[in-house]
């Protein structure tokens, strides 16, 4: 080693205490006199460490063997926390049946959406300070103007009459500030009390710090904002003393406080524990920080993106942020770092000390069995209050599940969801219910109409013509007799830690489940998509229900990250099982029971495209019979393009 | 004079501490400590310059790999599919993923992550796409596997 070669030289010479060692040491340990001086002079803890790392060094080289085999454990572990997987990858190119695969055009271009918001070409991702002004809804979006990939991060802009059909306008805000040199990133809009706009974004600076700045219309009268003005007092805010310069990022929209003043919440991390800090505030540019946290869970990592706001106990509309009251409950929401995953959980806020308390610690945000908004592929999401319908909106960024080849290749990444209602479950309260928003339907053109029964081991087609572009409505029952059969029959053991990642997909067969469809299907079920139901029984001789959408033979590729996606979903009393699903090219958007389990799924097959799509109904149930009676409507794009002048005179489109 | 010869060397002690530490929690230890030790720079890295290190390994050896596919063009001509992917994913990594990865890992490590992850993909593939045997580039692919490996754990440390 250098440093133990380095520390020879300086021995006993100058150590009066080493000189009357000196004699006393014998020959073979002259060397380890030059540590005991160094221990004396520099203080032993610093070489006690160094020797201790030395032996422990040479214990860990024979621990190799067992570093080797832990080390596919630890990819596995890491797959499960970021998808695209080494050990994933490897598996199936060992697979000597599966041929040499290249992406080709015909491919790359039909995994373009019709009717998600997407820019022309390049890299998209997190949702950007959405909001409603003089009849246009705005969309703002992190956007790389340069290539597919993250980076030379700018604000996207576009707007829409109706959430559906979308404009690009010019890009909003660009990094030309020593305080946003680095990167515009996330941010949310408030309303002032005169109707007023301000943003708050956070800015990742020449010197990479994140700090939050403060921008506003350049020309209020200008319905399509295009223009936006930087504070010239910019940063507003940096990152305070015990917060890394990284972890401060992603400002909320603010809401008002019992005694007037303006109150926002910005995610960072102390060591690995999640916390939001709160800061209030009367005019955005000076702001009061709270020596305590809005809230803060152990062992979760940074929270980005977090989000606040008030649902209604009693009500299905939406609610301003800054709405409080006895029938009010507030979601706290953060994106997790370290997983890639969105949370949320409902409690209880208290705005005398700007704290909140979960309803359930056990499902605390960021703790892996919380609430989810989305159990696929679905992370920094922002919602805000539309006050021109009275509904609080959801916009989630979907990020691709391809490889880098491929998206350079296609010139694009990322989509976003379809915008979403979001309230809670009135019936439940113990969860959010999310739901496409209405404007969707203005894209259904015609419709088929089903009703079958199908036995066990049955797949059927579903024969609607094109299926690429697909909204399906559907109601399953489960015959009756079959149920009886189940629970009289003792012998079969309740599944106790089901769930759809570990049950082996959709051909995994149980007594009462898999059936749901098939989508982007090709004739011969080559490549498919299921989106189904799994009924089994759980605690209490209860029936419990899990919605999935299994992904592993969604493609021939083998570049692809191909997940098992699900959760359980509630179903209560009296309630059928009833699902929808948004099929748009390589995205699949699926909802259980209204919205209380939802599953984005990103997929690229290779065969089951263009003409070559079909739709299956299927029921892998062993013992159960299926009714299914559903409706599919084709879907039309949305042609979202640029903005022009004509966009204003054509009525918009319903 | 020898006092601030001593805290060199503490430091020297502390600094080399850092790397045996970070690459403790890598995946492959010798791997992450003979990627590192061989770069001068990493006697006074932060783990954000031990993350810069380790892709700069990345695209040494995609360039390097870039070379044999070249080779193997005028040497094994049948495999001229198959080394046309390759080609295409090896410079996705060192056009793509190692720029993104620089980036990145200064202001949003989680991009950076994904970047480095992509890289053993990419390599992956192109291996992947020989029938067994048949392939000339599998040692070096598994190496860029590993190294990926090696530098996604790192990165994970700036999460």
């Amino acid at each position: 080693m250098a440093s133990n070669e380095a520390l020879l030289p300086v021995t006993s010479r100058q150590d009066p205490l080493s000189e009357s060692r000196s004699d006393q040491i014998p020959e073979t340990r002259r060397r380890r006199p030059i540590k005991v001086h160094l221990a004396i002079y520099s203080g032993l803890l610093l070489i006690a460490l160094y020797v201790a790392l030395i032996v422990t060094h040479d214990g860990s080289t024979a621990q190799h063997g067992a570093k080797d085999e832990t080390s596919t454990e630890s990819r596995a572990r890491l797959a499960g926390v970021s998808e695209k997987s080494n050990d994933r990858v490897s598996k199936l190119s060992d697979d000597r049946k599966v041929e040499a695969f290249a992406w080709n055009n015909t491919m790359l271009s039909w995994q373009r959406t019709a009717f998600h918001f997407q820019p022309e070409k390049n890299w998209m991702n997190d949702p950007n300070g959405p909001l409603f002004y003089k009849g246009w809804y705005h969309f703002f979006y992190q956007y790389n103007p340069n290539a597919a990939v993250w980076g030379d991060i700018v604000w996207g802009h576009a707007v829409s009459k109706d959430l559906i059909h979308w404009l690009y306008l010019p890009i909003a805000m660009v990094p030309d500030q020593w305080y946003d040199a680095n990167g515009v990133w996330t941010g949310s809009a408030t309303f002032l009390d005169d109707g007023s706009i301000v943003m708050l974004y956070t800015g990742s600076t020449d010197k990479f710090v994140q700090v939050q700045n403060l921008a506003y219309p350049e020309d209020p009268s200008d319905p399509l904002l295009l223009k936006w003005a930087k504070f010239s007092g910019n940063p507003v805010l940096v990152p305070p003393p015990g917060i890394g310069a990284k972890d401060f990022r992603d400002p909320t929209t603010a809401w008002k406080t019992s005694s007037g003043k303006w109150r926002i919440t910005i995610g960072s991390k102390i060591n690995r524990t999640g916390i939001s800090l709160i800061y209030d505030t009367t005019d955005f540019k000076t702001y009061e920080k709270h020596d305590t946290l809005l809230h803060q869970v152990p062992n979760t990592g940074m929270w980005e993106c977090v989000d606040f706001y008030p649902v209604s106990k009693t009500q299905v509309n939406g609610l301003d942020t800054s709405v409080n009251g006895p029938d009010i409950k507030h979601v706290i929401k953060a994106s997790m770092d370290d997983t890639r995953i969105d949370h949320y959980a409902i409690g209880t806020y208290y705005d005398s000390n700007g704290t909140w308390v979960p309803d359930n610690p056990s499902i605390d945000v960021g703790i892996s069995t919380a609430l989810r908004y989305d159990y696929g592929k679905f992370y920094a999401s922002k919602t805000f209050y539309d006050q021109n319908k009275g509904r609080r909106i959801l916009w989630g960024w979907i990020g691709e599940s391809d490889s880098e080849a491929a998206d350079v290749q296609k010139g694009w990444s990322s989509v976003q969801g379809i915008p979403r209602t979001v309230v809670l479950d009135t019936r439940t309260r113990k969860n959010l219910v999310q739901w496409p928003v209405e404007e969707i339907k203005s894209l259904r053109l015609s419709s088929n109409k089903f009703d079958m029964t199908i036995g066990p081991g049955t797949v059927v087609p579903v024969d609607v013509g094109s299926a690429t572009q697909l909204d399906i409505e559907a109601e399953f029952e489960i015959k009756t007799e079959d149920l009886k059969l189940f629970f009289d029959d003792d012998s079969v053991e309740a599944d106790k830690k089901f769930s759809c990642e570990t049950s082996g997909g959709s051909t995994a067969r149980g007594a009462l489940g898999p059936f749901g469809f098939s989508v982007l299907a090709d004739e011969s079920l080559s490549e498919q998509t299921p989106v189904y139901f799994y009924v089994t029984k759980g605690k209490h001789s209860k029936l419990k229900t899990v919605f999935c959408t299994d992904t592993s033979r969604s493609t021939m590729a083998n570049d692809v990250v191909k997940p098992i996606y699900g959760s359980f979903v509630p179903v209560l009393k009296g309630e059928k099982l009833t699902m929808r699903i948004l099929v748009d090219h390589s995205i699949v958007e699926g909802f259980a029971q209204g919205g209380r389990t939802c599953i984005t799924s990103r997929v690229y097959p290779t065969k089951a495209i263009y003409g070559a799509t079909k739709l299956f109904l299927f029921n892998n149930a062993i013992d159960a019979t299926v009714t299914a009676s559903f409706k599919v409507w084709q879907m039309n794009s949305a042609f979202i393009h640029p903005y022009s002048p004509d966009d204003l005179s054509v009525p918009s489109r319903t | 004079m020898v006092k601030m010869m001593m805290m060199a060397m503490m430091v020297g002690v502390a600094m080399g501490n850092i790397v045996d530490k970070t690459c403790k929690q890598t995946p492959d230890y010798t791997l992450c400590l003979s990627l590192l030790r061989s770069d001068p720079r990493s006697s006074s890295a932060d783990t954000v310059g031990l993350a810069l290190i380790l892709v700069d390994k990345i695209k040494a050896l995609g360039a390097e790999t870039l070379g044999q596919i070249n080779e193997a063009y005028k040497t094994k001509p049948m495999l001229k599919k198959p080394l046309d992917e390759c080609s295409l994913r090896y410079k996705t990594i060192v056009d793509v993923d190692v720029h993104t990865a620089i980036i990145a890992v200064k202001g949003n490590p989680k991009f950076a992550e994904g970047a480095v992850v992509d890289a053993g993909v990419e390599a992956s593939i192109c291996d992947g796409g020989f029938t067994k045997g048949q392939s000339p580039l599998t040692s070096l692919t598994q190496r860029m596997e590993k190294i990926c490996d090696v530098t996604r754990a790192i990165i994970r440390m700036l999460l």
